[in-house]
């Protein structure tokens, strides 16, 4: 048998019901496992083992009742551990977002997503490291320390949940809790060669999840396998009335194809968007995509060309959205009800000097350009104009969804790269998420997953996007995929 | 579009950010450069489109005004740096 630290999150459920191994067995290989990688991986910042440890017994005493009486139930992930990017608030326990000016904050209440998996059952491990307050796509703007990516530590994880997903992909947990608000799911699962889902927006509340950029944030999910992102969903996913822009839409039903059915993904309509392969694009990168779309046309789906005519513009429109919406999202930062405060003589130097002292470069500079594209004068050449714009964007993939299921893309232009490639220029590294940001513009959802390697070893991902609400069709088709392939069950050489 | 210094110290101040000579110059230069590549987005003709209020198609989202157990004063004033008197504790707002 492999070790438990190997397991998916659904073999890991079928041992626990089965009797196999007890949630304290597979909780300990966990904590084993991160005491002896995250002195050099750094994905958490913060471990909760006390609470793992409690919640792990309570899960064993739940099992045992169980088998005395079936009838009682189970919760339905009960007893796995999880990671929780330490952007969502957990009550009682530190909550950072990666950055000094919340080193202090202890909430009082905790995001739903957490609630929702906590009730399902499933063991808290700790918090994982972030890009401060999610701005960034390396982890390299954590207050704390980057997290480095499994595959070769010299690399970036990705970001901004580049500590959840270089802790599943490490075999440090099982499943891990994300968010996404320009590719910060997808794109970390991307480099760290696992799997991470961002719904669409408005199906996962976001009651909880420290606000980035409100039109745009999505709590997502990471694991190592389609259909344990898809058990992580089914669980988070349904209205909240602590979220004003929650949806209460029904999940439709998730059909996953079993093993050797024929043609699963018959019918299937998946569209390849020519705007997503670039001038640029690592070839690897591009190759093993196109790859991936024939595997899924072998598997029985149909394949054409689609347009996104406005992808270009995505970037500029989210690089002034985004931090539009920060720089009013992050106003509440001042030293009054959280963090820690530099001591000042007047209220407003008190607030200049909370802010400047505590937050970091990333931060600061997208505060300043969302104050500049709201600020008099300004607010209709940029913000205005921009969510012009993003009416296009949303118009091209409202229009790809008429004649395709789900559109195939690449997640990254390239595979992970090395720390300080693009720490210095900003712009750079805003390219990295060209392919990402269009999904959260429109709204719609995104499921990443491994499609092959480079010459490196550095894992690639693929991008599937579907219509709103259509999560289904994502998990069929990658679940499809990865019953035919072996992508996602290869571990990071360094840690097996 | 080349901000100025000045440009750039308005926005911190509107921004109530403390920003050290080093940063005001950088940022000076990196927001020109972001201004620059977001510029772009004039080339496009959107005389005739309507701004993204919502990505979702507007709903009604009324429901029943009951009232539910809050969280208490103290477990709100636990994160503040200070406080008095159950209140949120500031230096003064008017000398």
């Amino acid at each position: 048998m492999s070790a438990l630290t190997d397991l998916t999150l659904r073999a890991a459920l079928q041992g626990l019901r089965q009797g196999a191994f007890s949630s304290c067995d597979l909780t300990e290989a966990c904590l084993e496992r991160i005491e002896r990688l995250d002195g050099t991986l750094h994905a958490f910042l913060t471990l909760t083992p006390e609470l793992a440890r409690q919640q792990a017994q309570a899960a064993d005493q739940q099992y045992a009742a169980w088998r005395q009486d079936p009838s009682r139930g189970l919760p339905p992930l009960l007893g796995v551990p999880l990671a929780v990017k330490d952007v969502f608030c957990v009550s009682g326990v530190r909550t950072t977002c990666g950055s000094h000016i919340l080193e202090n904050f202890v909430p009082p209440y905790s995001a739903t997503p957490v609630e929702r998996l906590l009730e399902a059952g499933m063991v808290m491990l700790g918090k994982t490291n972030t890009d401060e307050f999610a701005m960034g796509s390396s982890t390299e703007n954590s207050a704390y320390g980057a997290t480095r990516n499994p595959w070769q530590p010299e690399r970036v994880p990705g970001g901004s949940s580049g500590g959840s997903a270089a802790c599943v992909a490490a075999r440090m947990a099982p499943a891990a809790l994300g968010s996404d608000t320009g590719g910060s799911v997808r794109q970390p699962a991307s480099f760290c060669g696992i799997c991470g889902i961002k719904p669409t927006y408005g199906r996962v509340s976001r009651y909880g999840l420290v606000a980035y950029g409100s039109s745009l944030d999505c709590p997502g999910a990471f694991a190592r396998s389609v259909e344990d992102v898809a058990l992580l969903f089914e669980r988070m996913a349904g209205f909240d009335r602590r979220d004003a822009t929650c949806v209460d839409v029904p999940l439709p039903e998730i059909h996953l194809p079993s093993e050797g059915e024929s043609s699963p993904l018959r019918g299937v309509r998946v569209g390849v968007p020519q705007e997503y392969f670039i001038q640029g694009i690592q070839p690897a990168v591009e190759q093993a995509v196109r790859q991936a779309i024939a595997e899924m046309e072998r598997l029985g789906a149909s394949v054409e060309a689609v347009a996104l005519p406005h992808t270009a513009y995505a970037l500029p429109v989210y690089y002034l959205i985004a931090p539009a919406e920060a720089s009013a999202n992050l106003a509440r930062y001042d030293g009054v009800r959280f963090g820690p405060r530099q001591p000042a003589d007047t209220l407003w130097e008190m607030f200049r000097r909370t802010r400047g002292v505590g937050f970091g470069a990333e931060v600061k500079r997208r505060i300043m350009l969302g104050t500049y594209a709201l600020s008099a004068g300004y607010y209709d050449a940029y913000y205005g104009q921009a969510q012009k714009v993003r009416t296009l964007i949303k118009q091209d993939f409202e229009c790809a969804f008429e004649k395709v299921d789900v559109i195939a893309a690449p997640v990254a232009p390239s595979t992970a790269f090395r720390f300080g490639e693009h720490s210095e220029d900003p712009l750079a590294m805003y390219l990295e998420d060209v392919f990402t940001l269009p999904a959260n513009l429109a709204g719609v959802p995104g499921l990443a997953f491994p499609v092959g390697f480079d010459a490196q070893g550095l894992p690639i991902g693929i991008q599937l996007m579907a219509a709103h609400y259509r999560e289904d069709i994502l998990f069929r088709v990658g679940h499809a995929y990865q019953l035919a392939t072996e992508w996602h069950l290869q571990p990071p050489p360094l840690y097996v | 579009m080349r901000l100025t210094i000045e440009e750039v110290k308005h926005i911190a101040h509107l921004a109530r950010l403390e920003l050290s000579e080093d940063e005001l110059q950088r940022f000076t230069e990196q927001l020109s450069e972001i201004l620059d590549y977001a510029a772009r987005l004039q080339e496009l003709d959107t005389s005739h489109i309507l701004p993204t209020s919502s990505v979702l198609p507007p709903r009604s989202m009324l429901r029943p005004d009951e009232v539910l157990p809050p969280l208490s004063p103290e477990e709100i004033l636990r994160n503040a740096a200070a406080s008095a008197q159950g209140q949120f504790k500031v230096p003064p707002v008017l000398e």
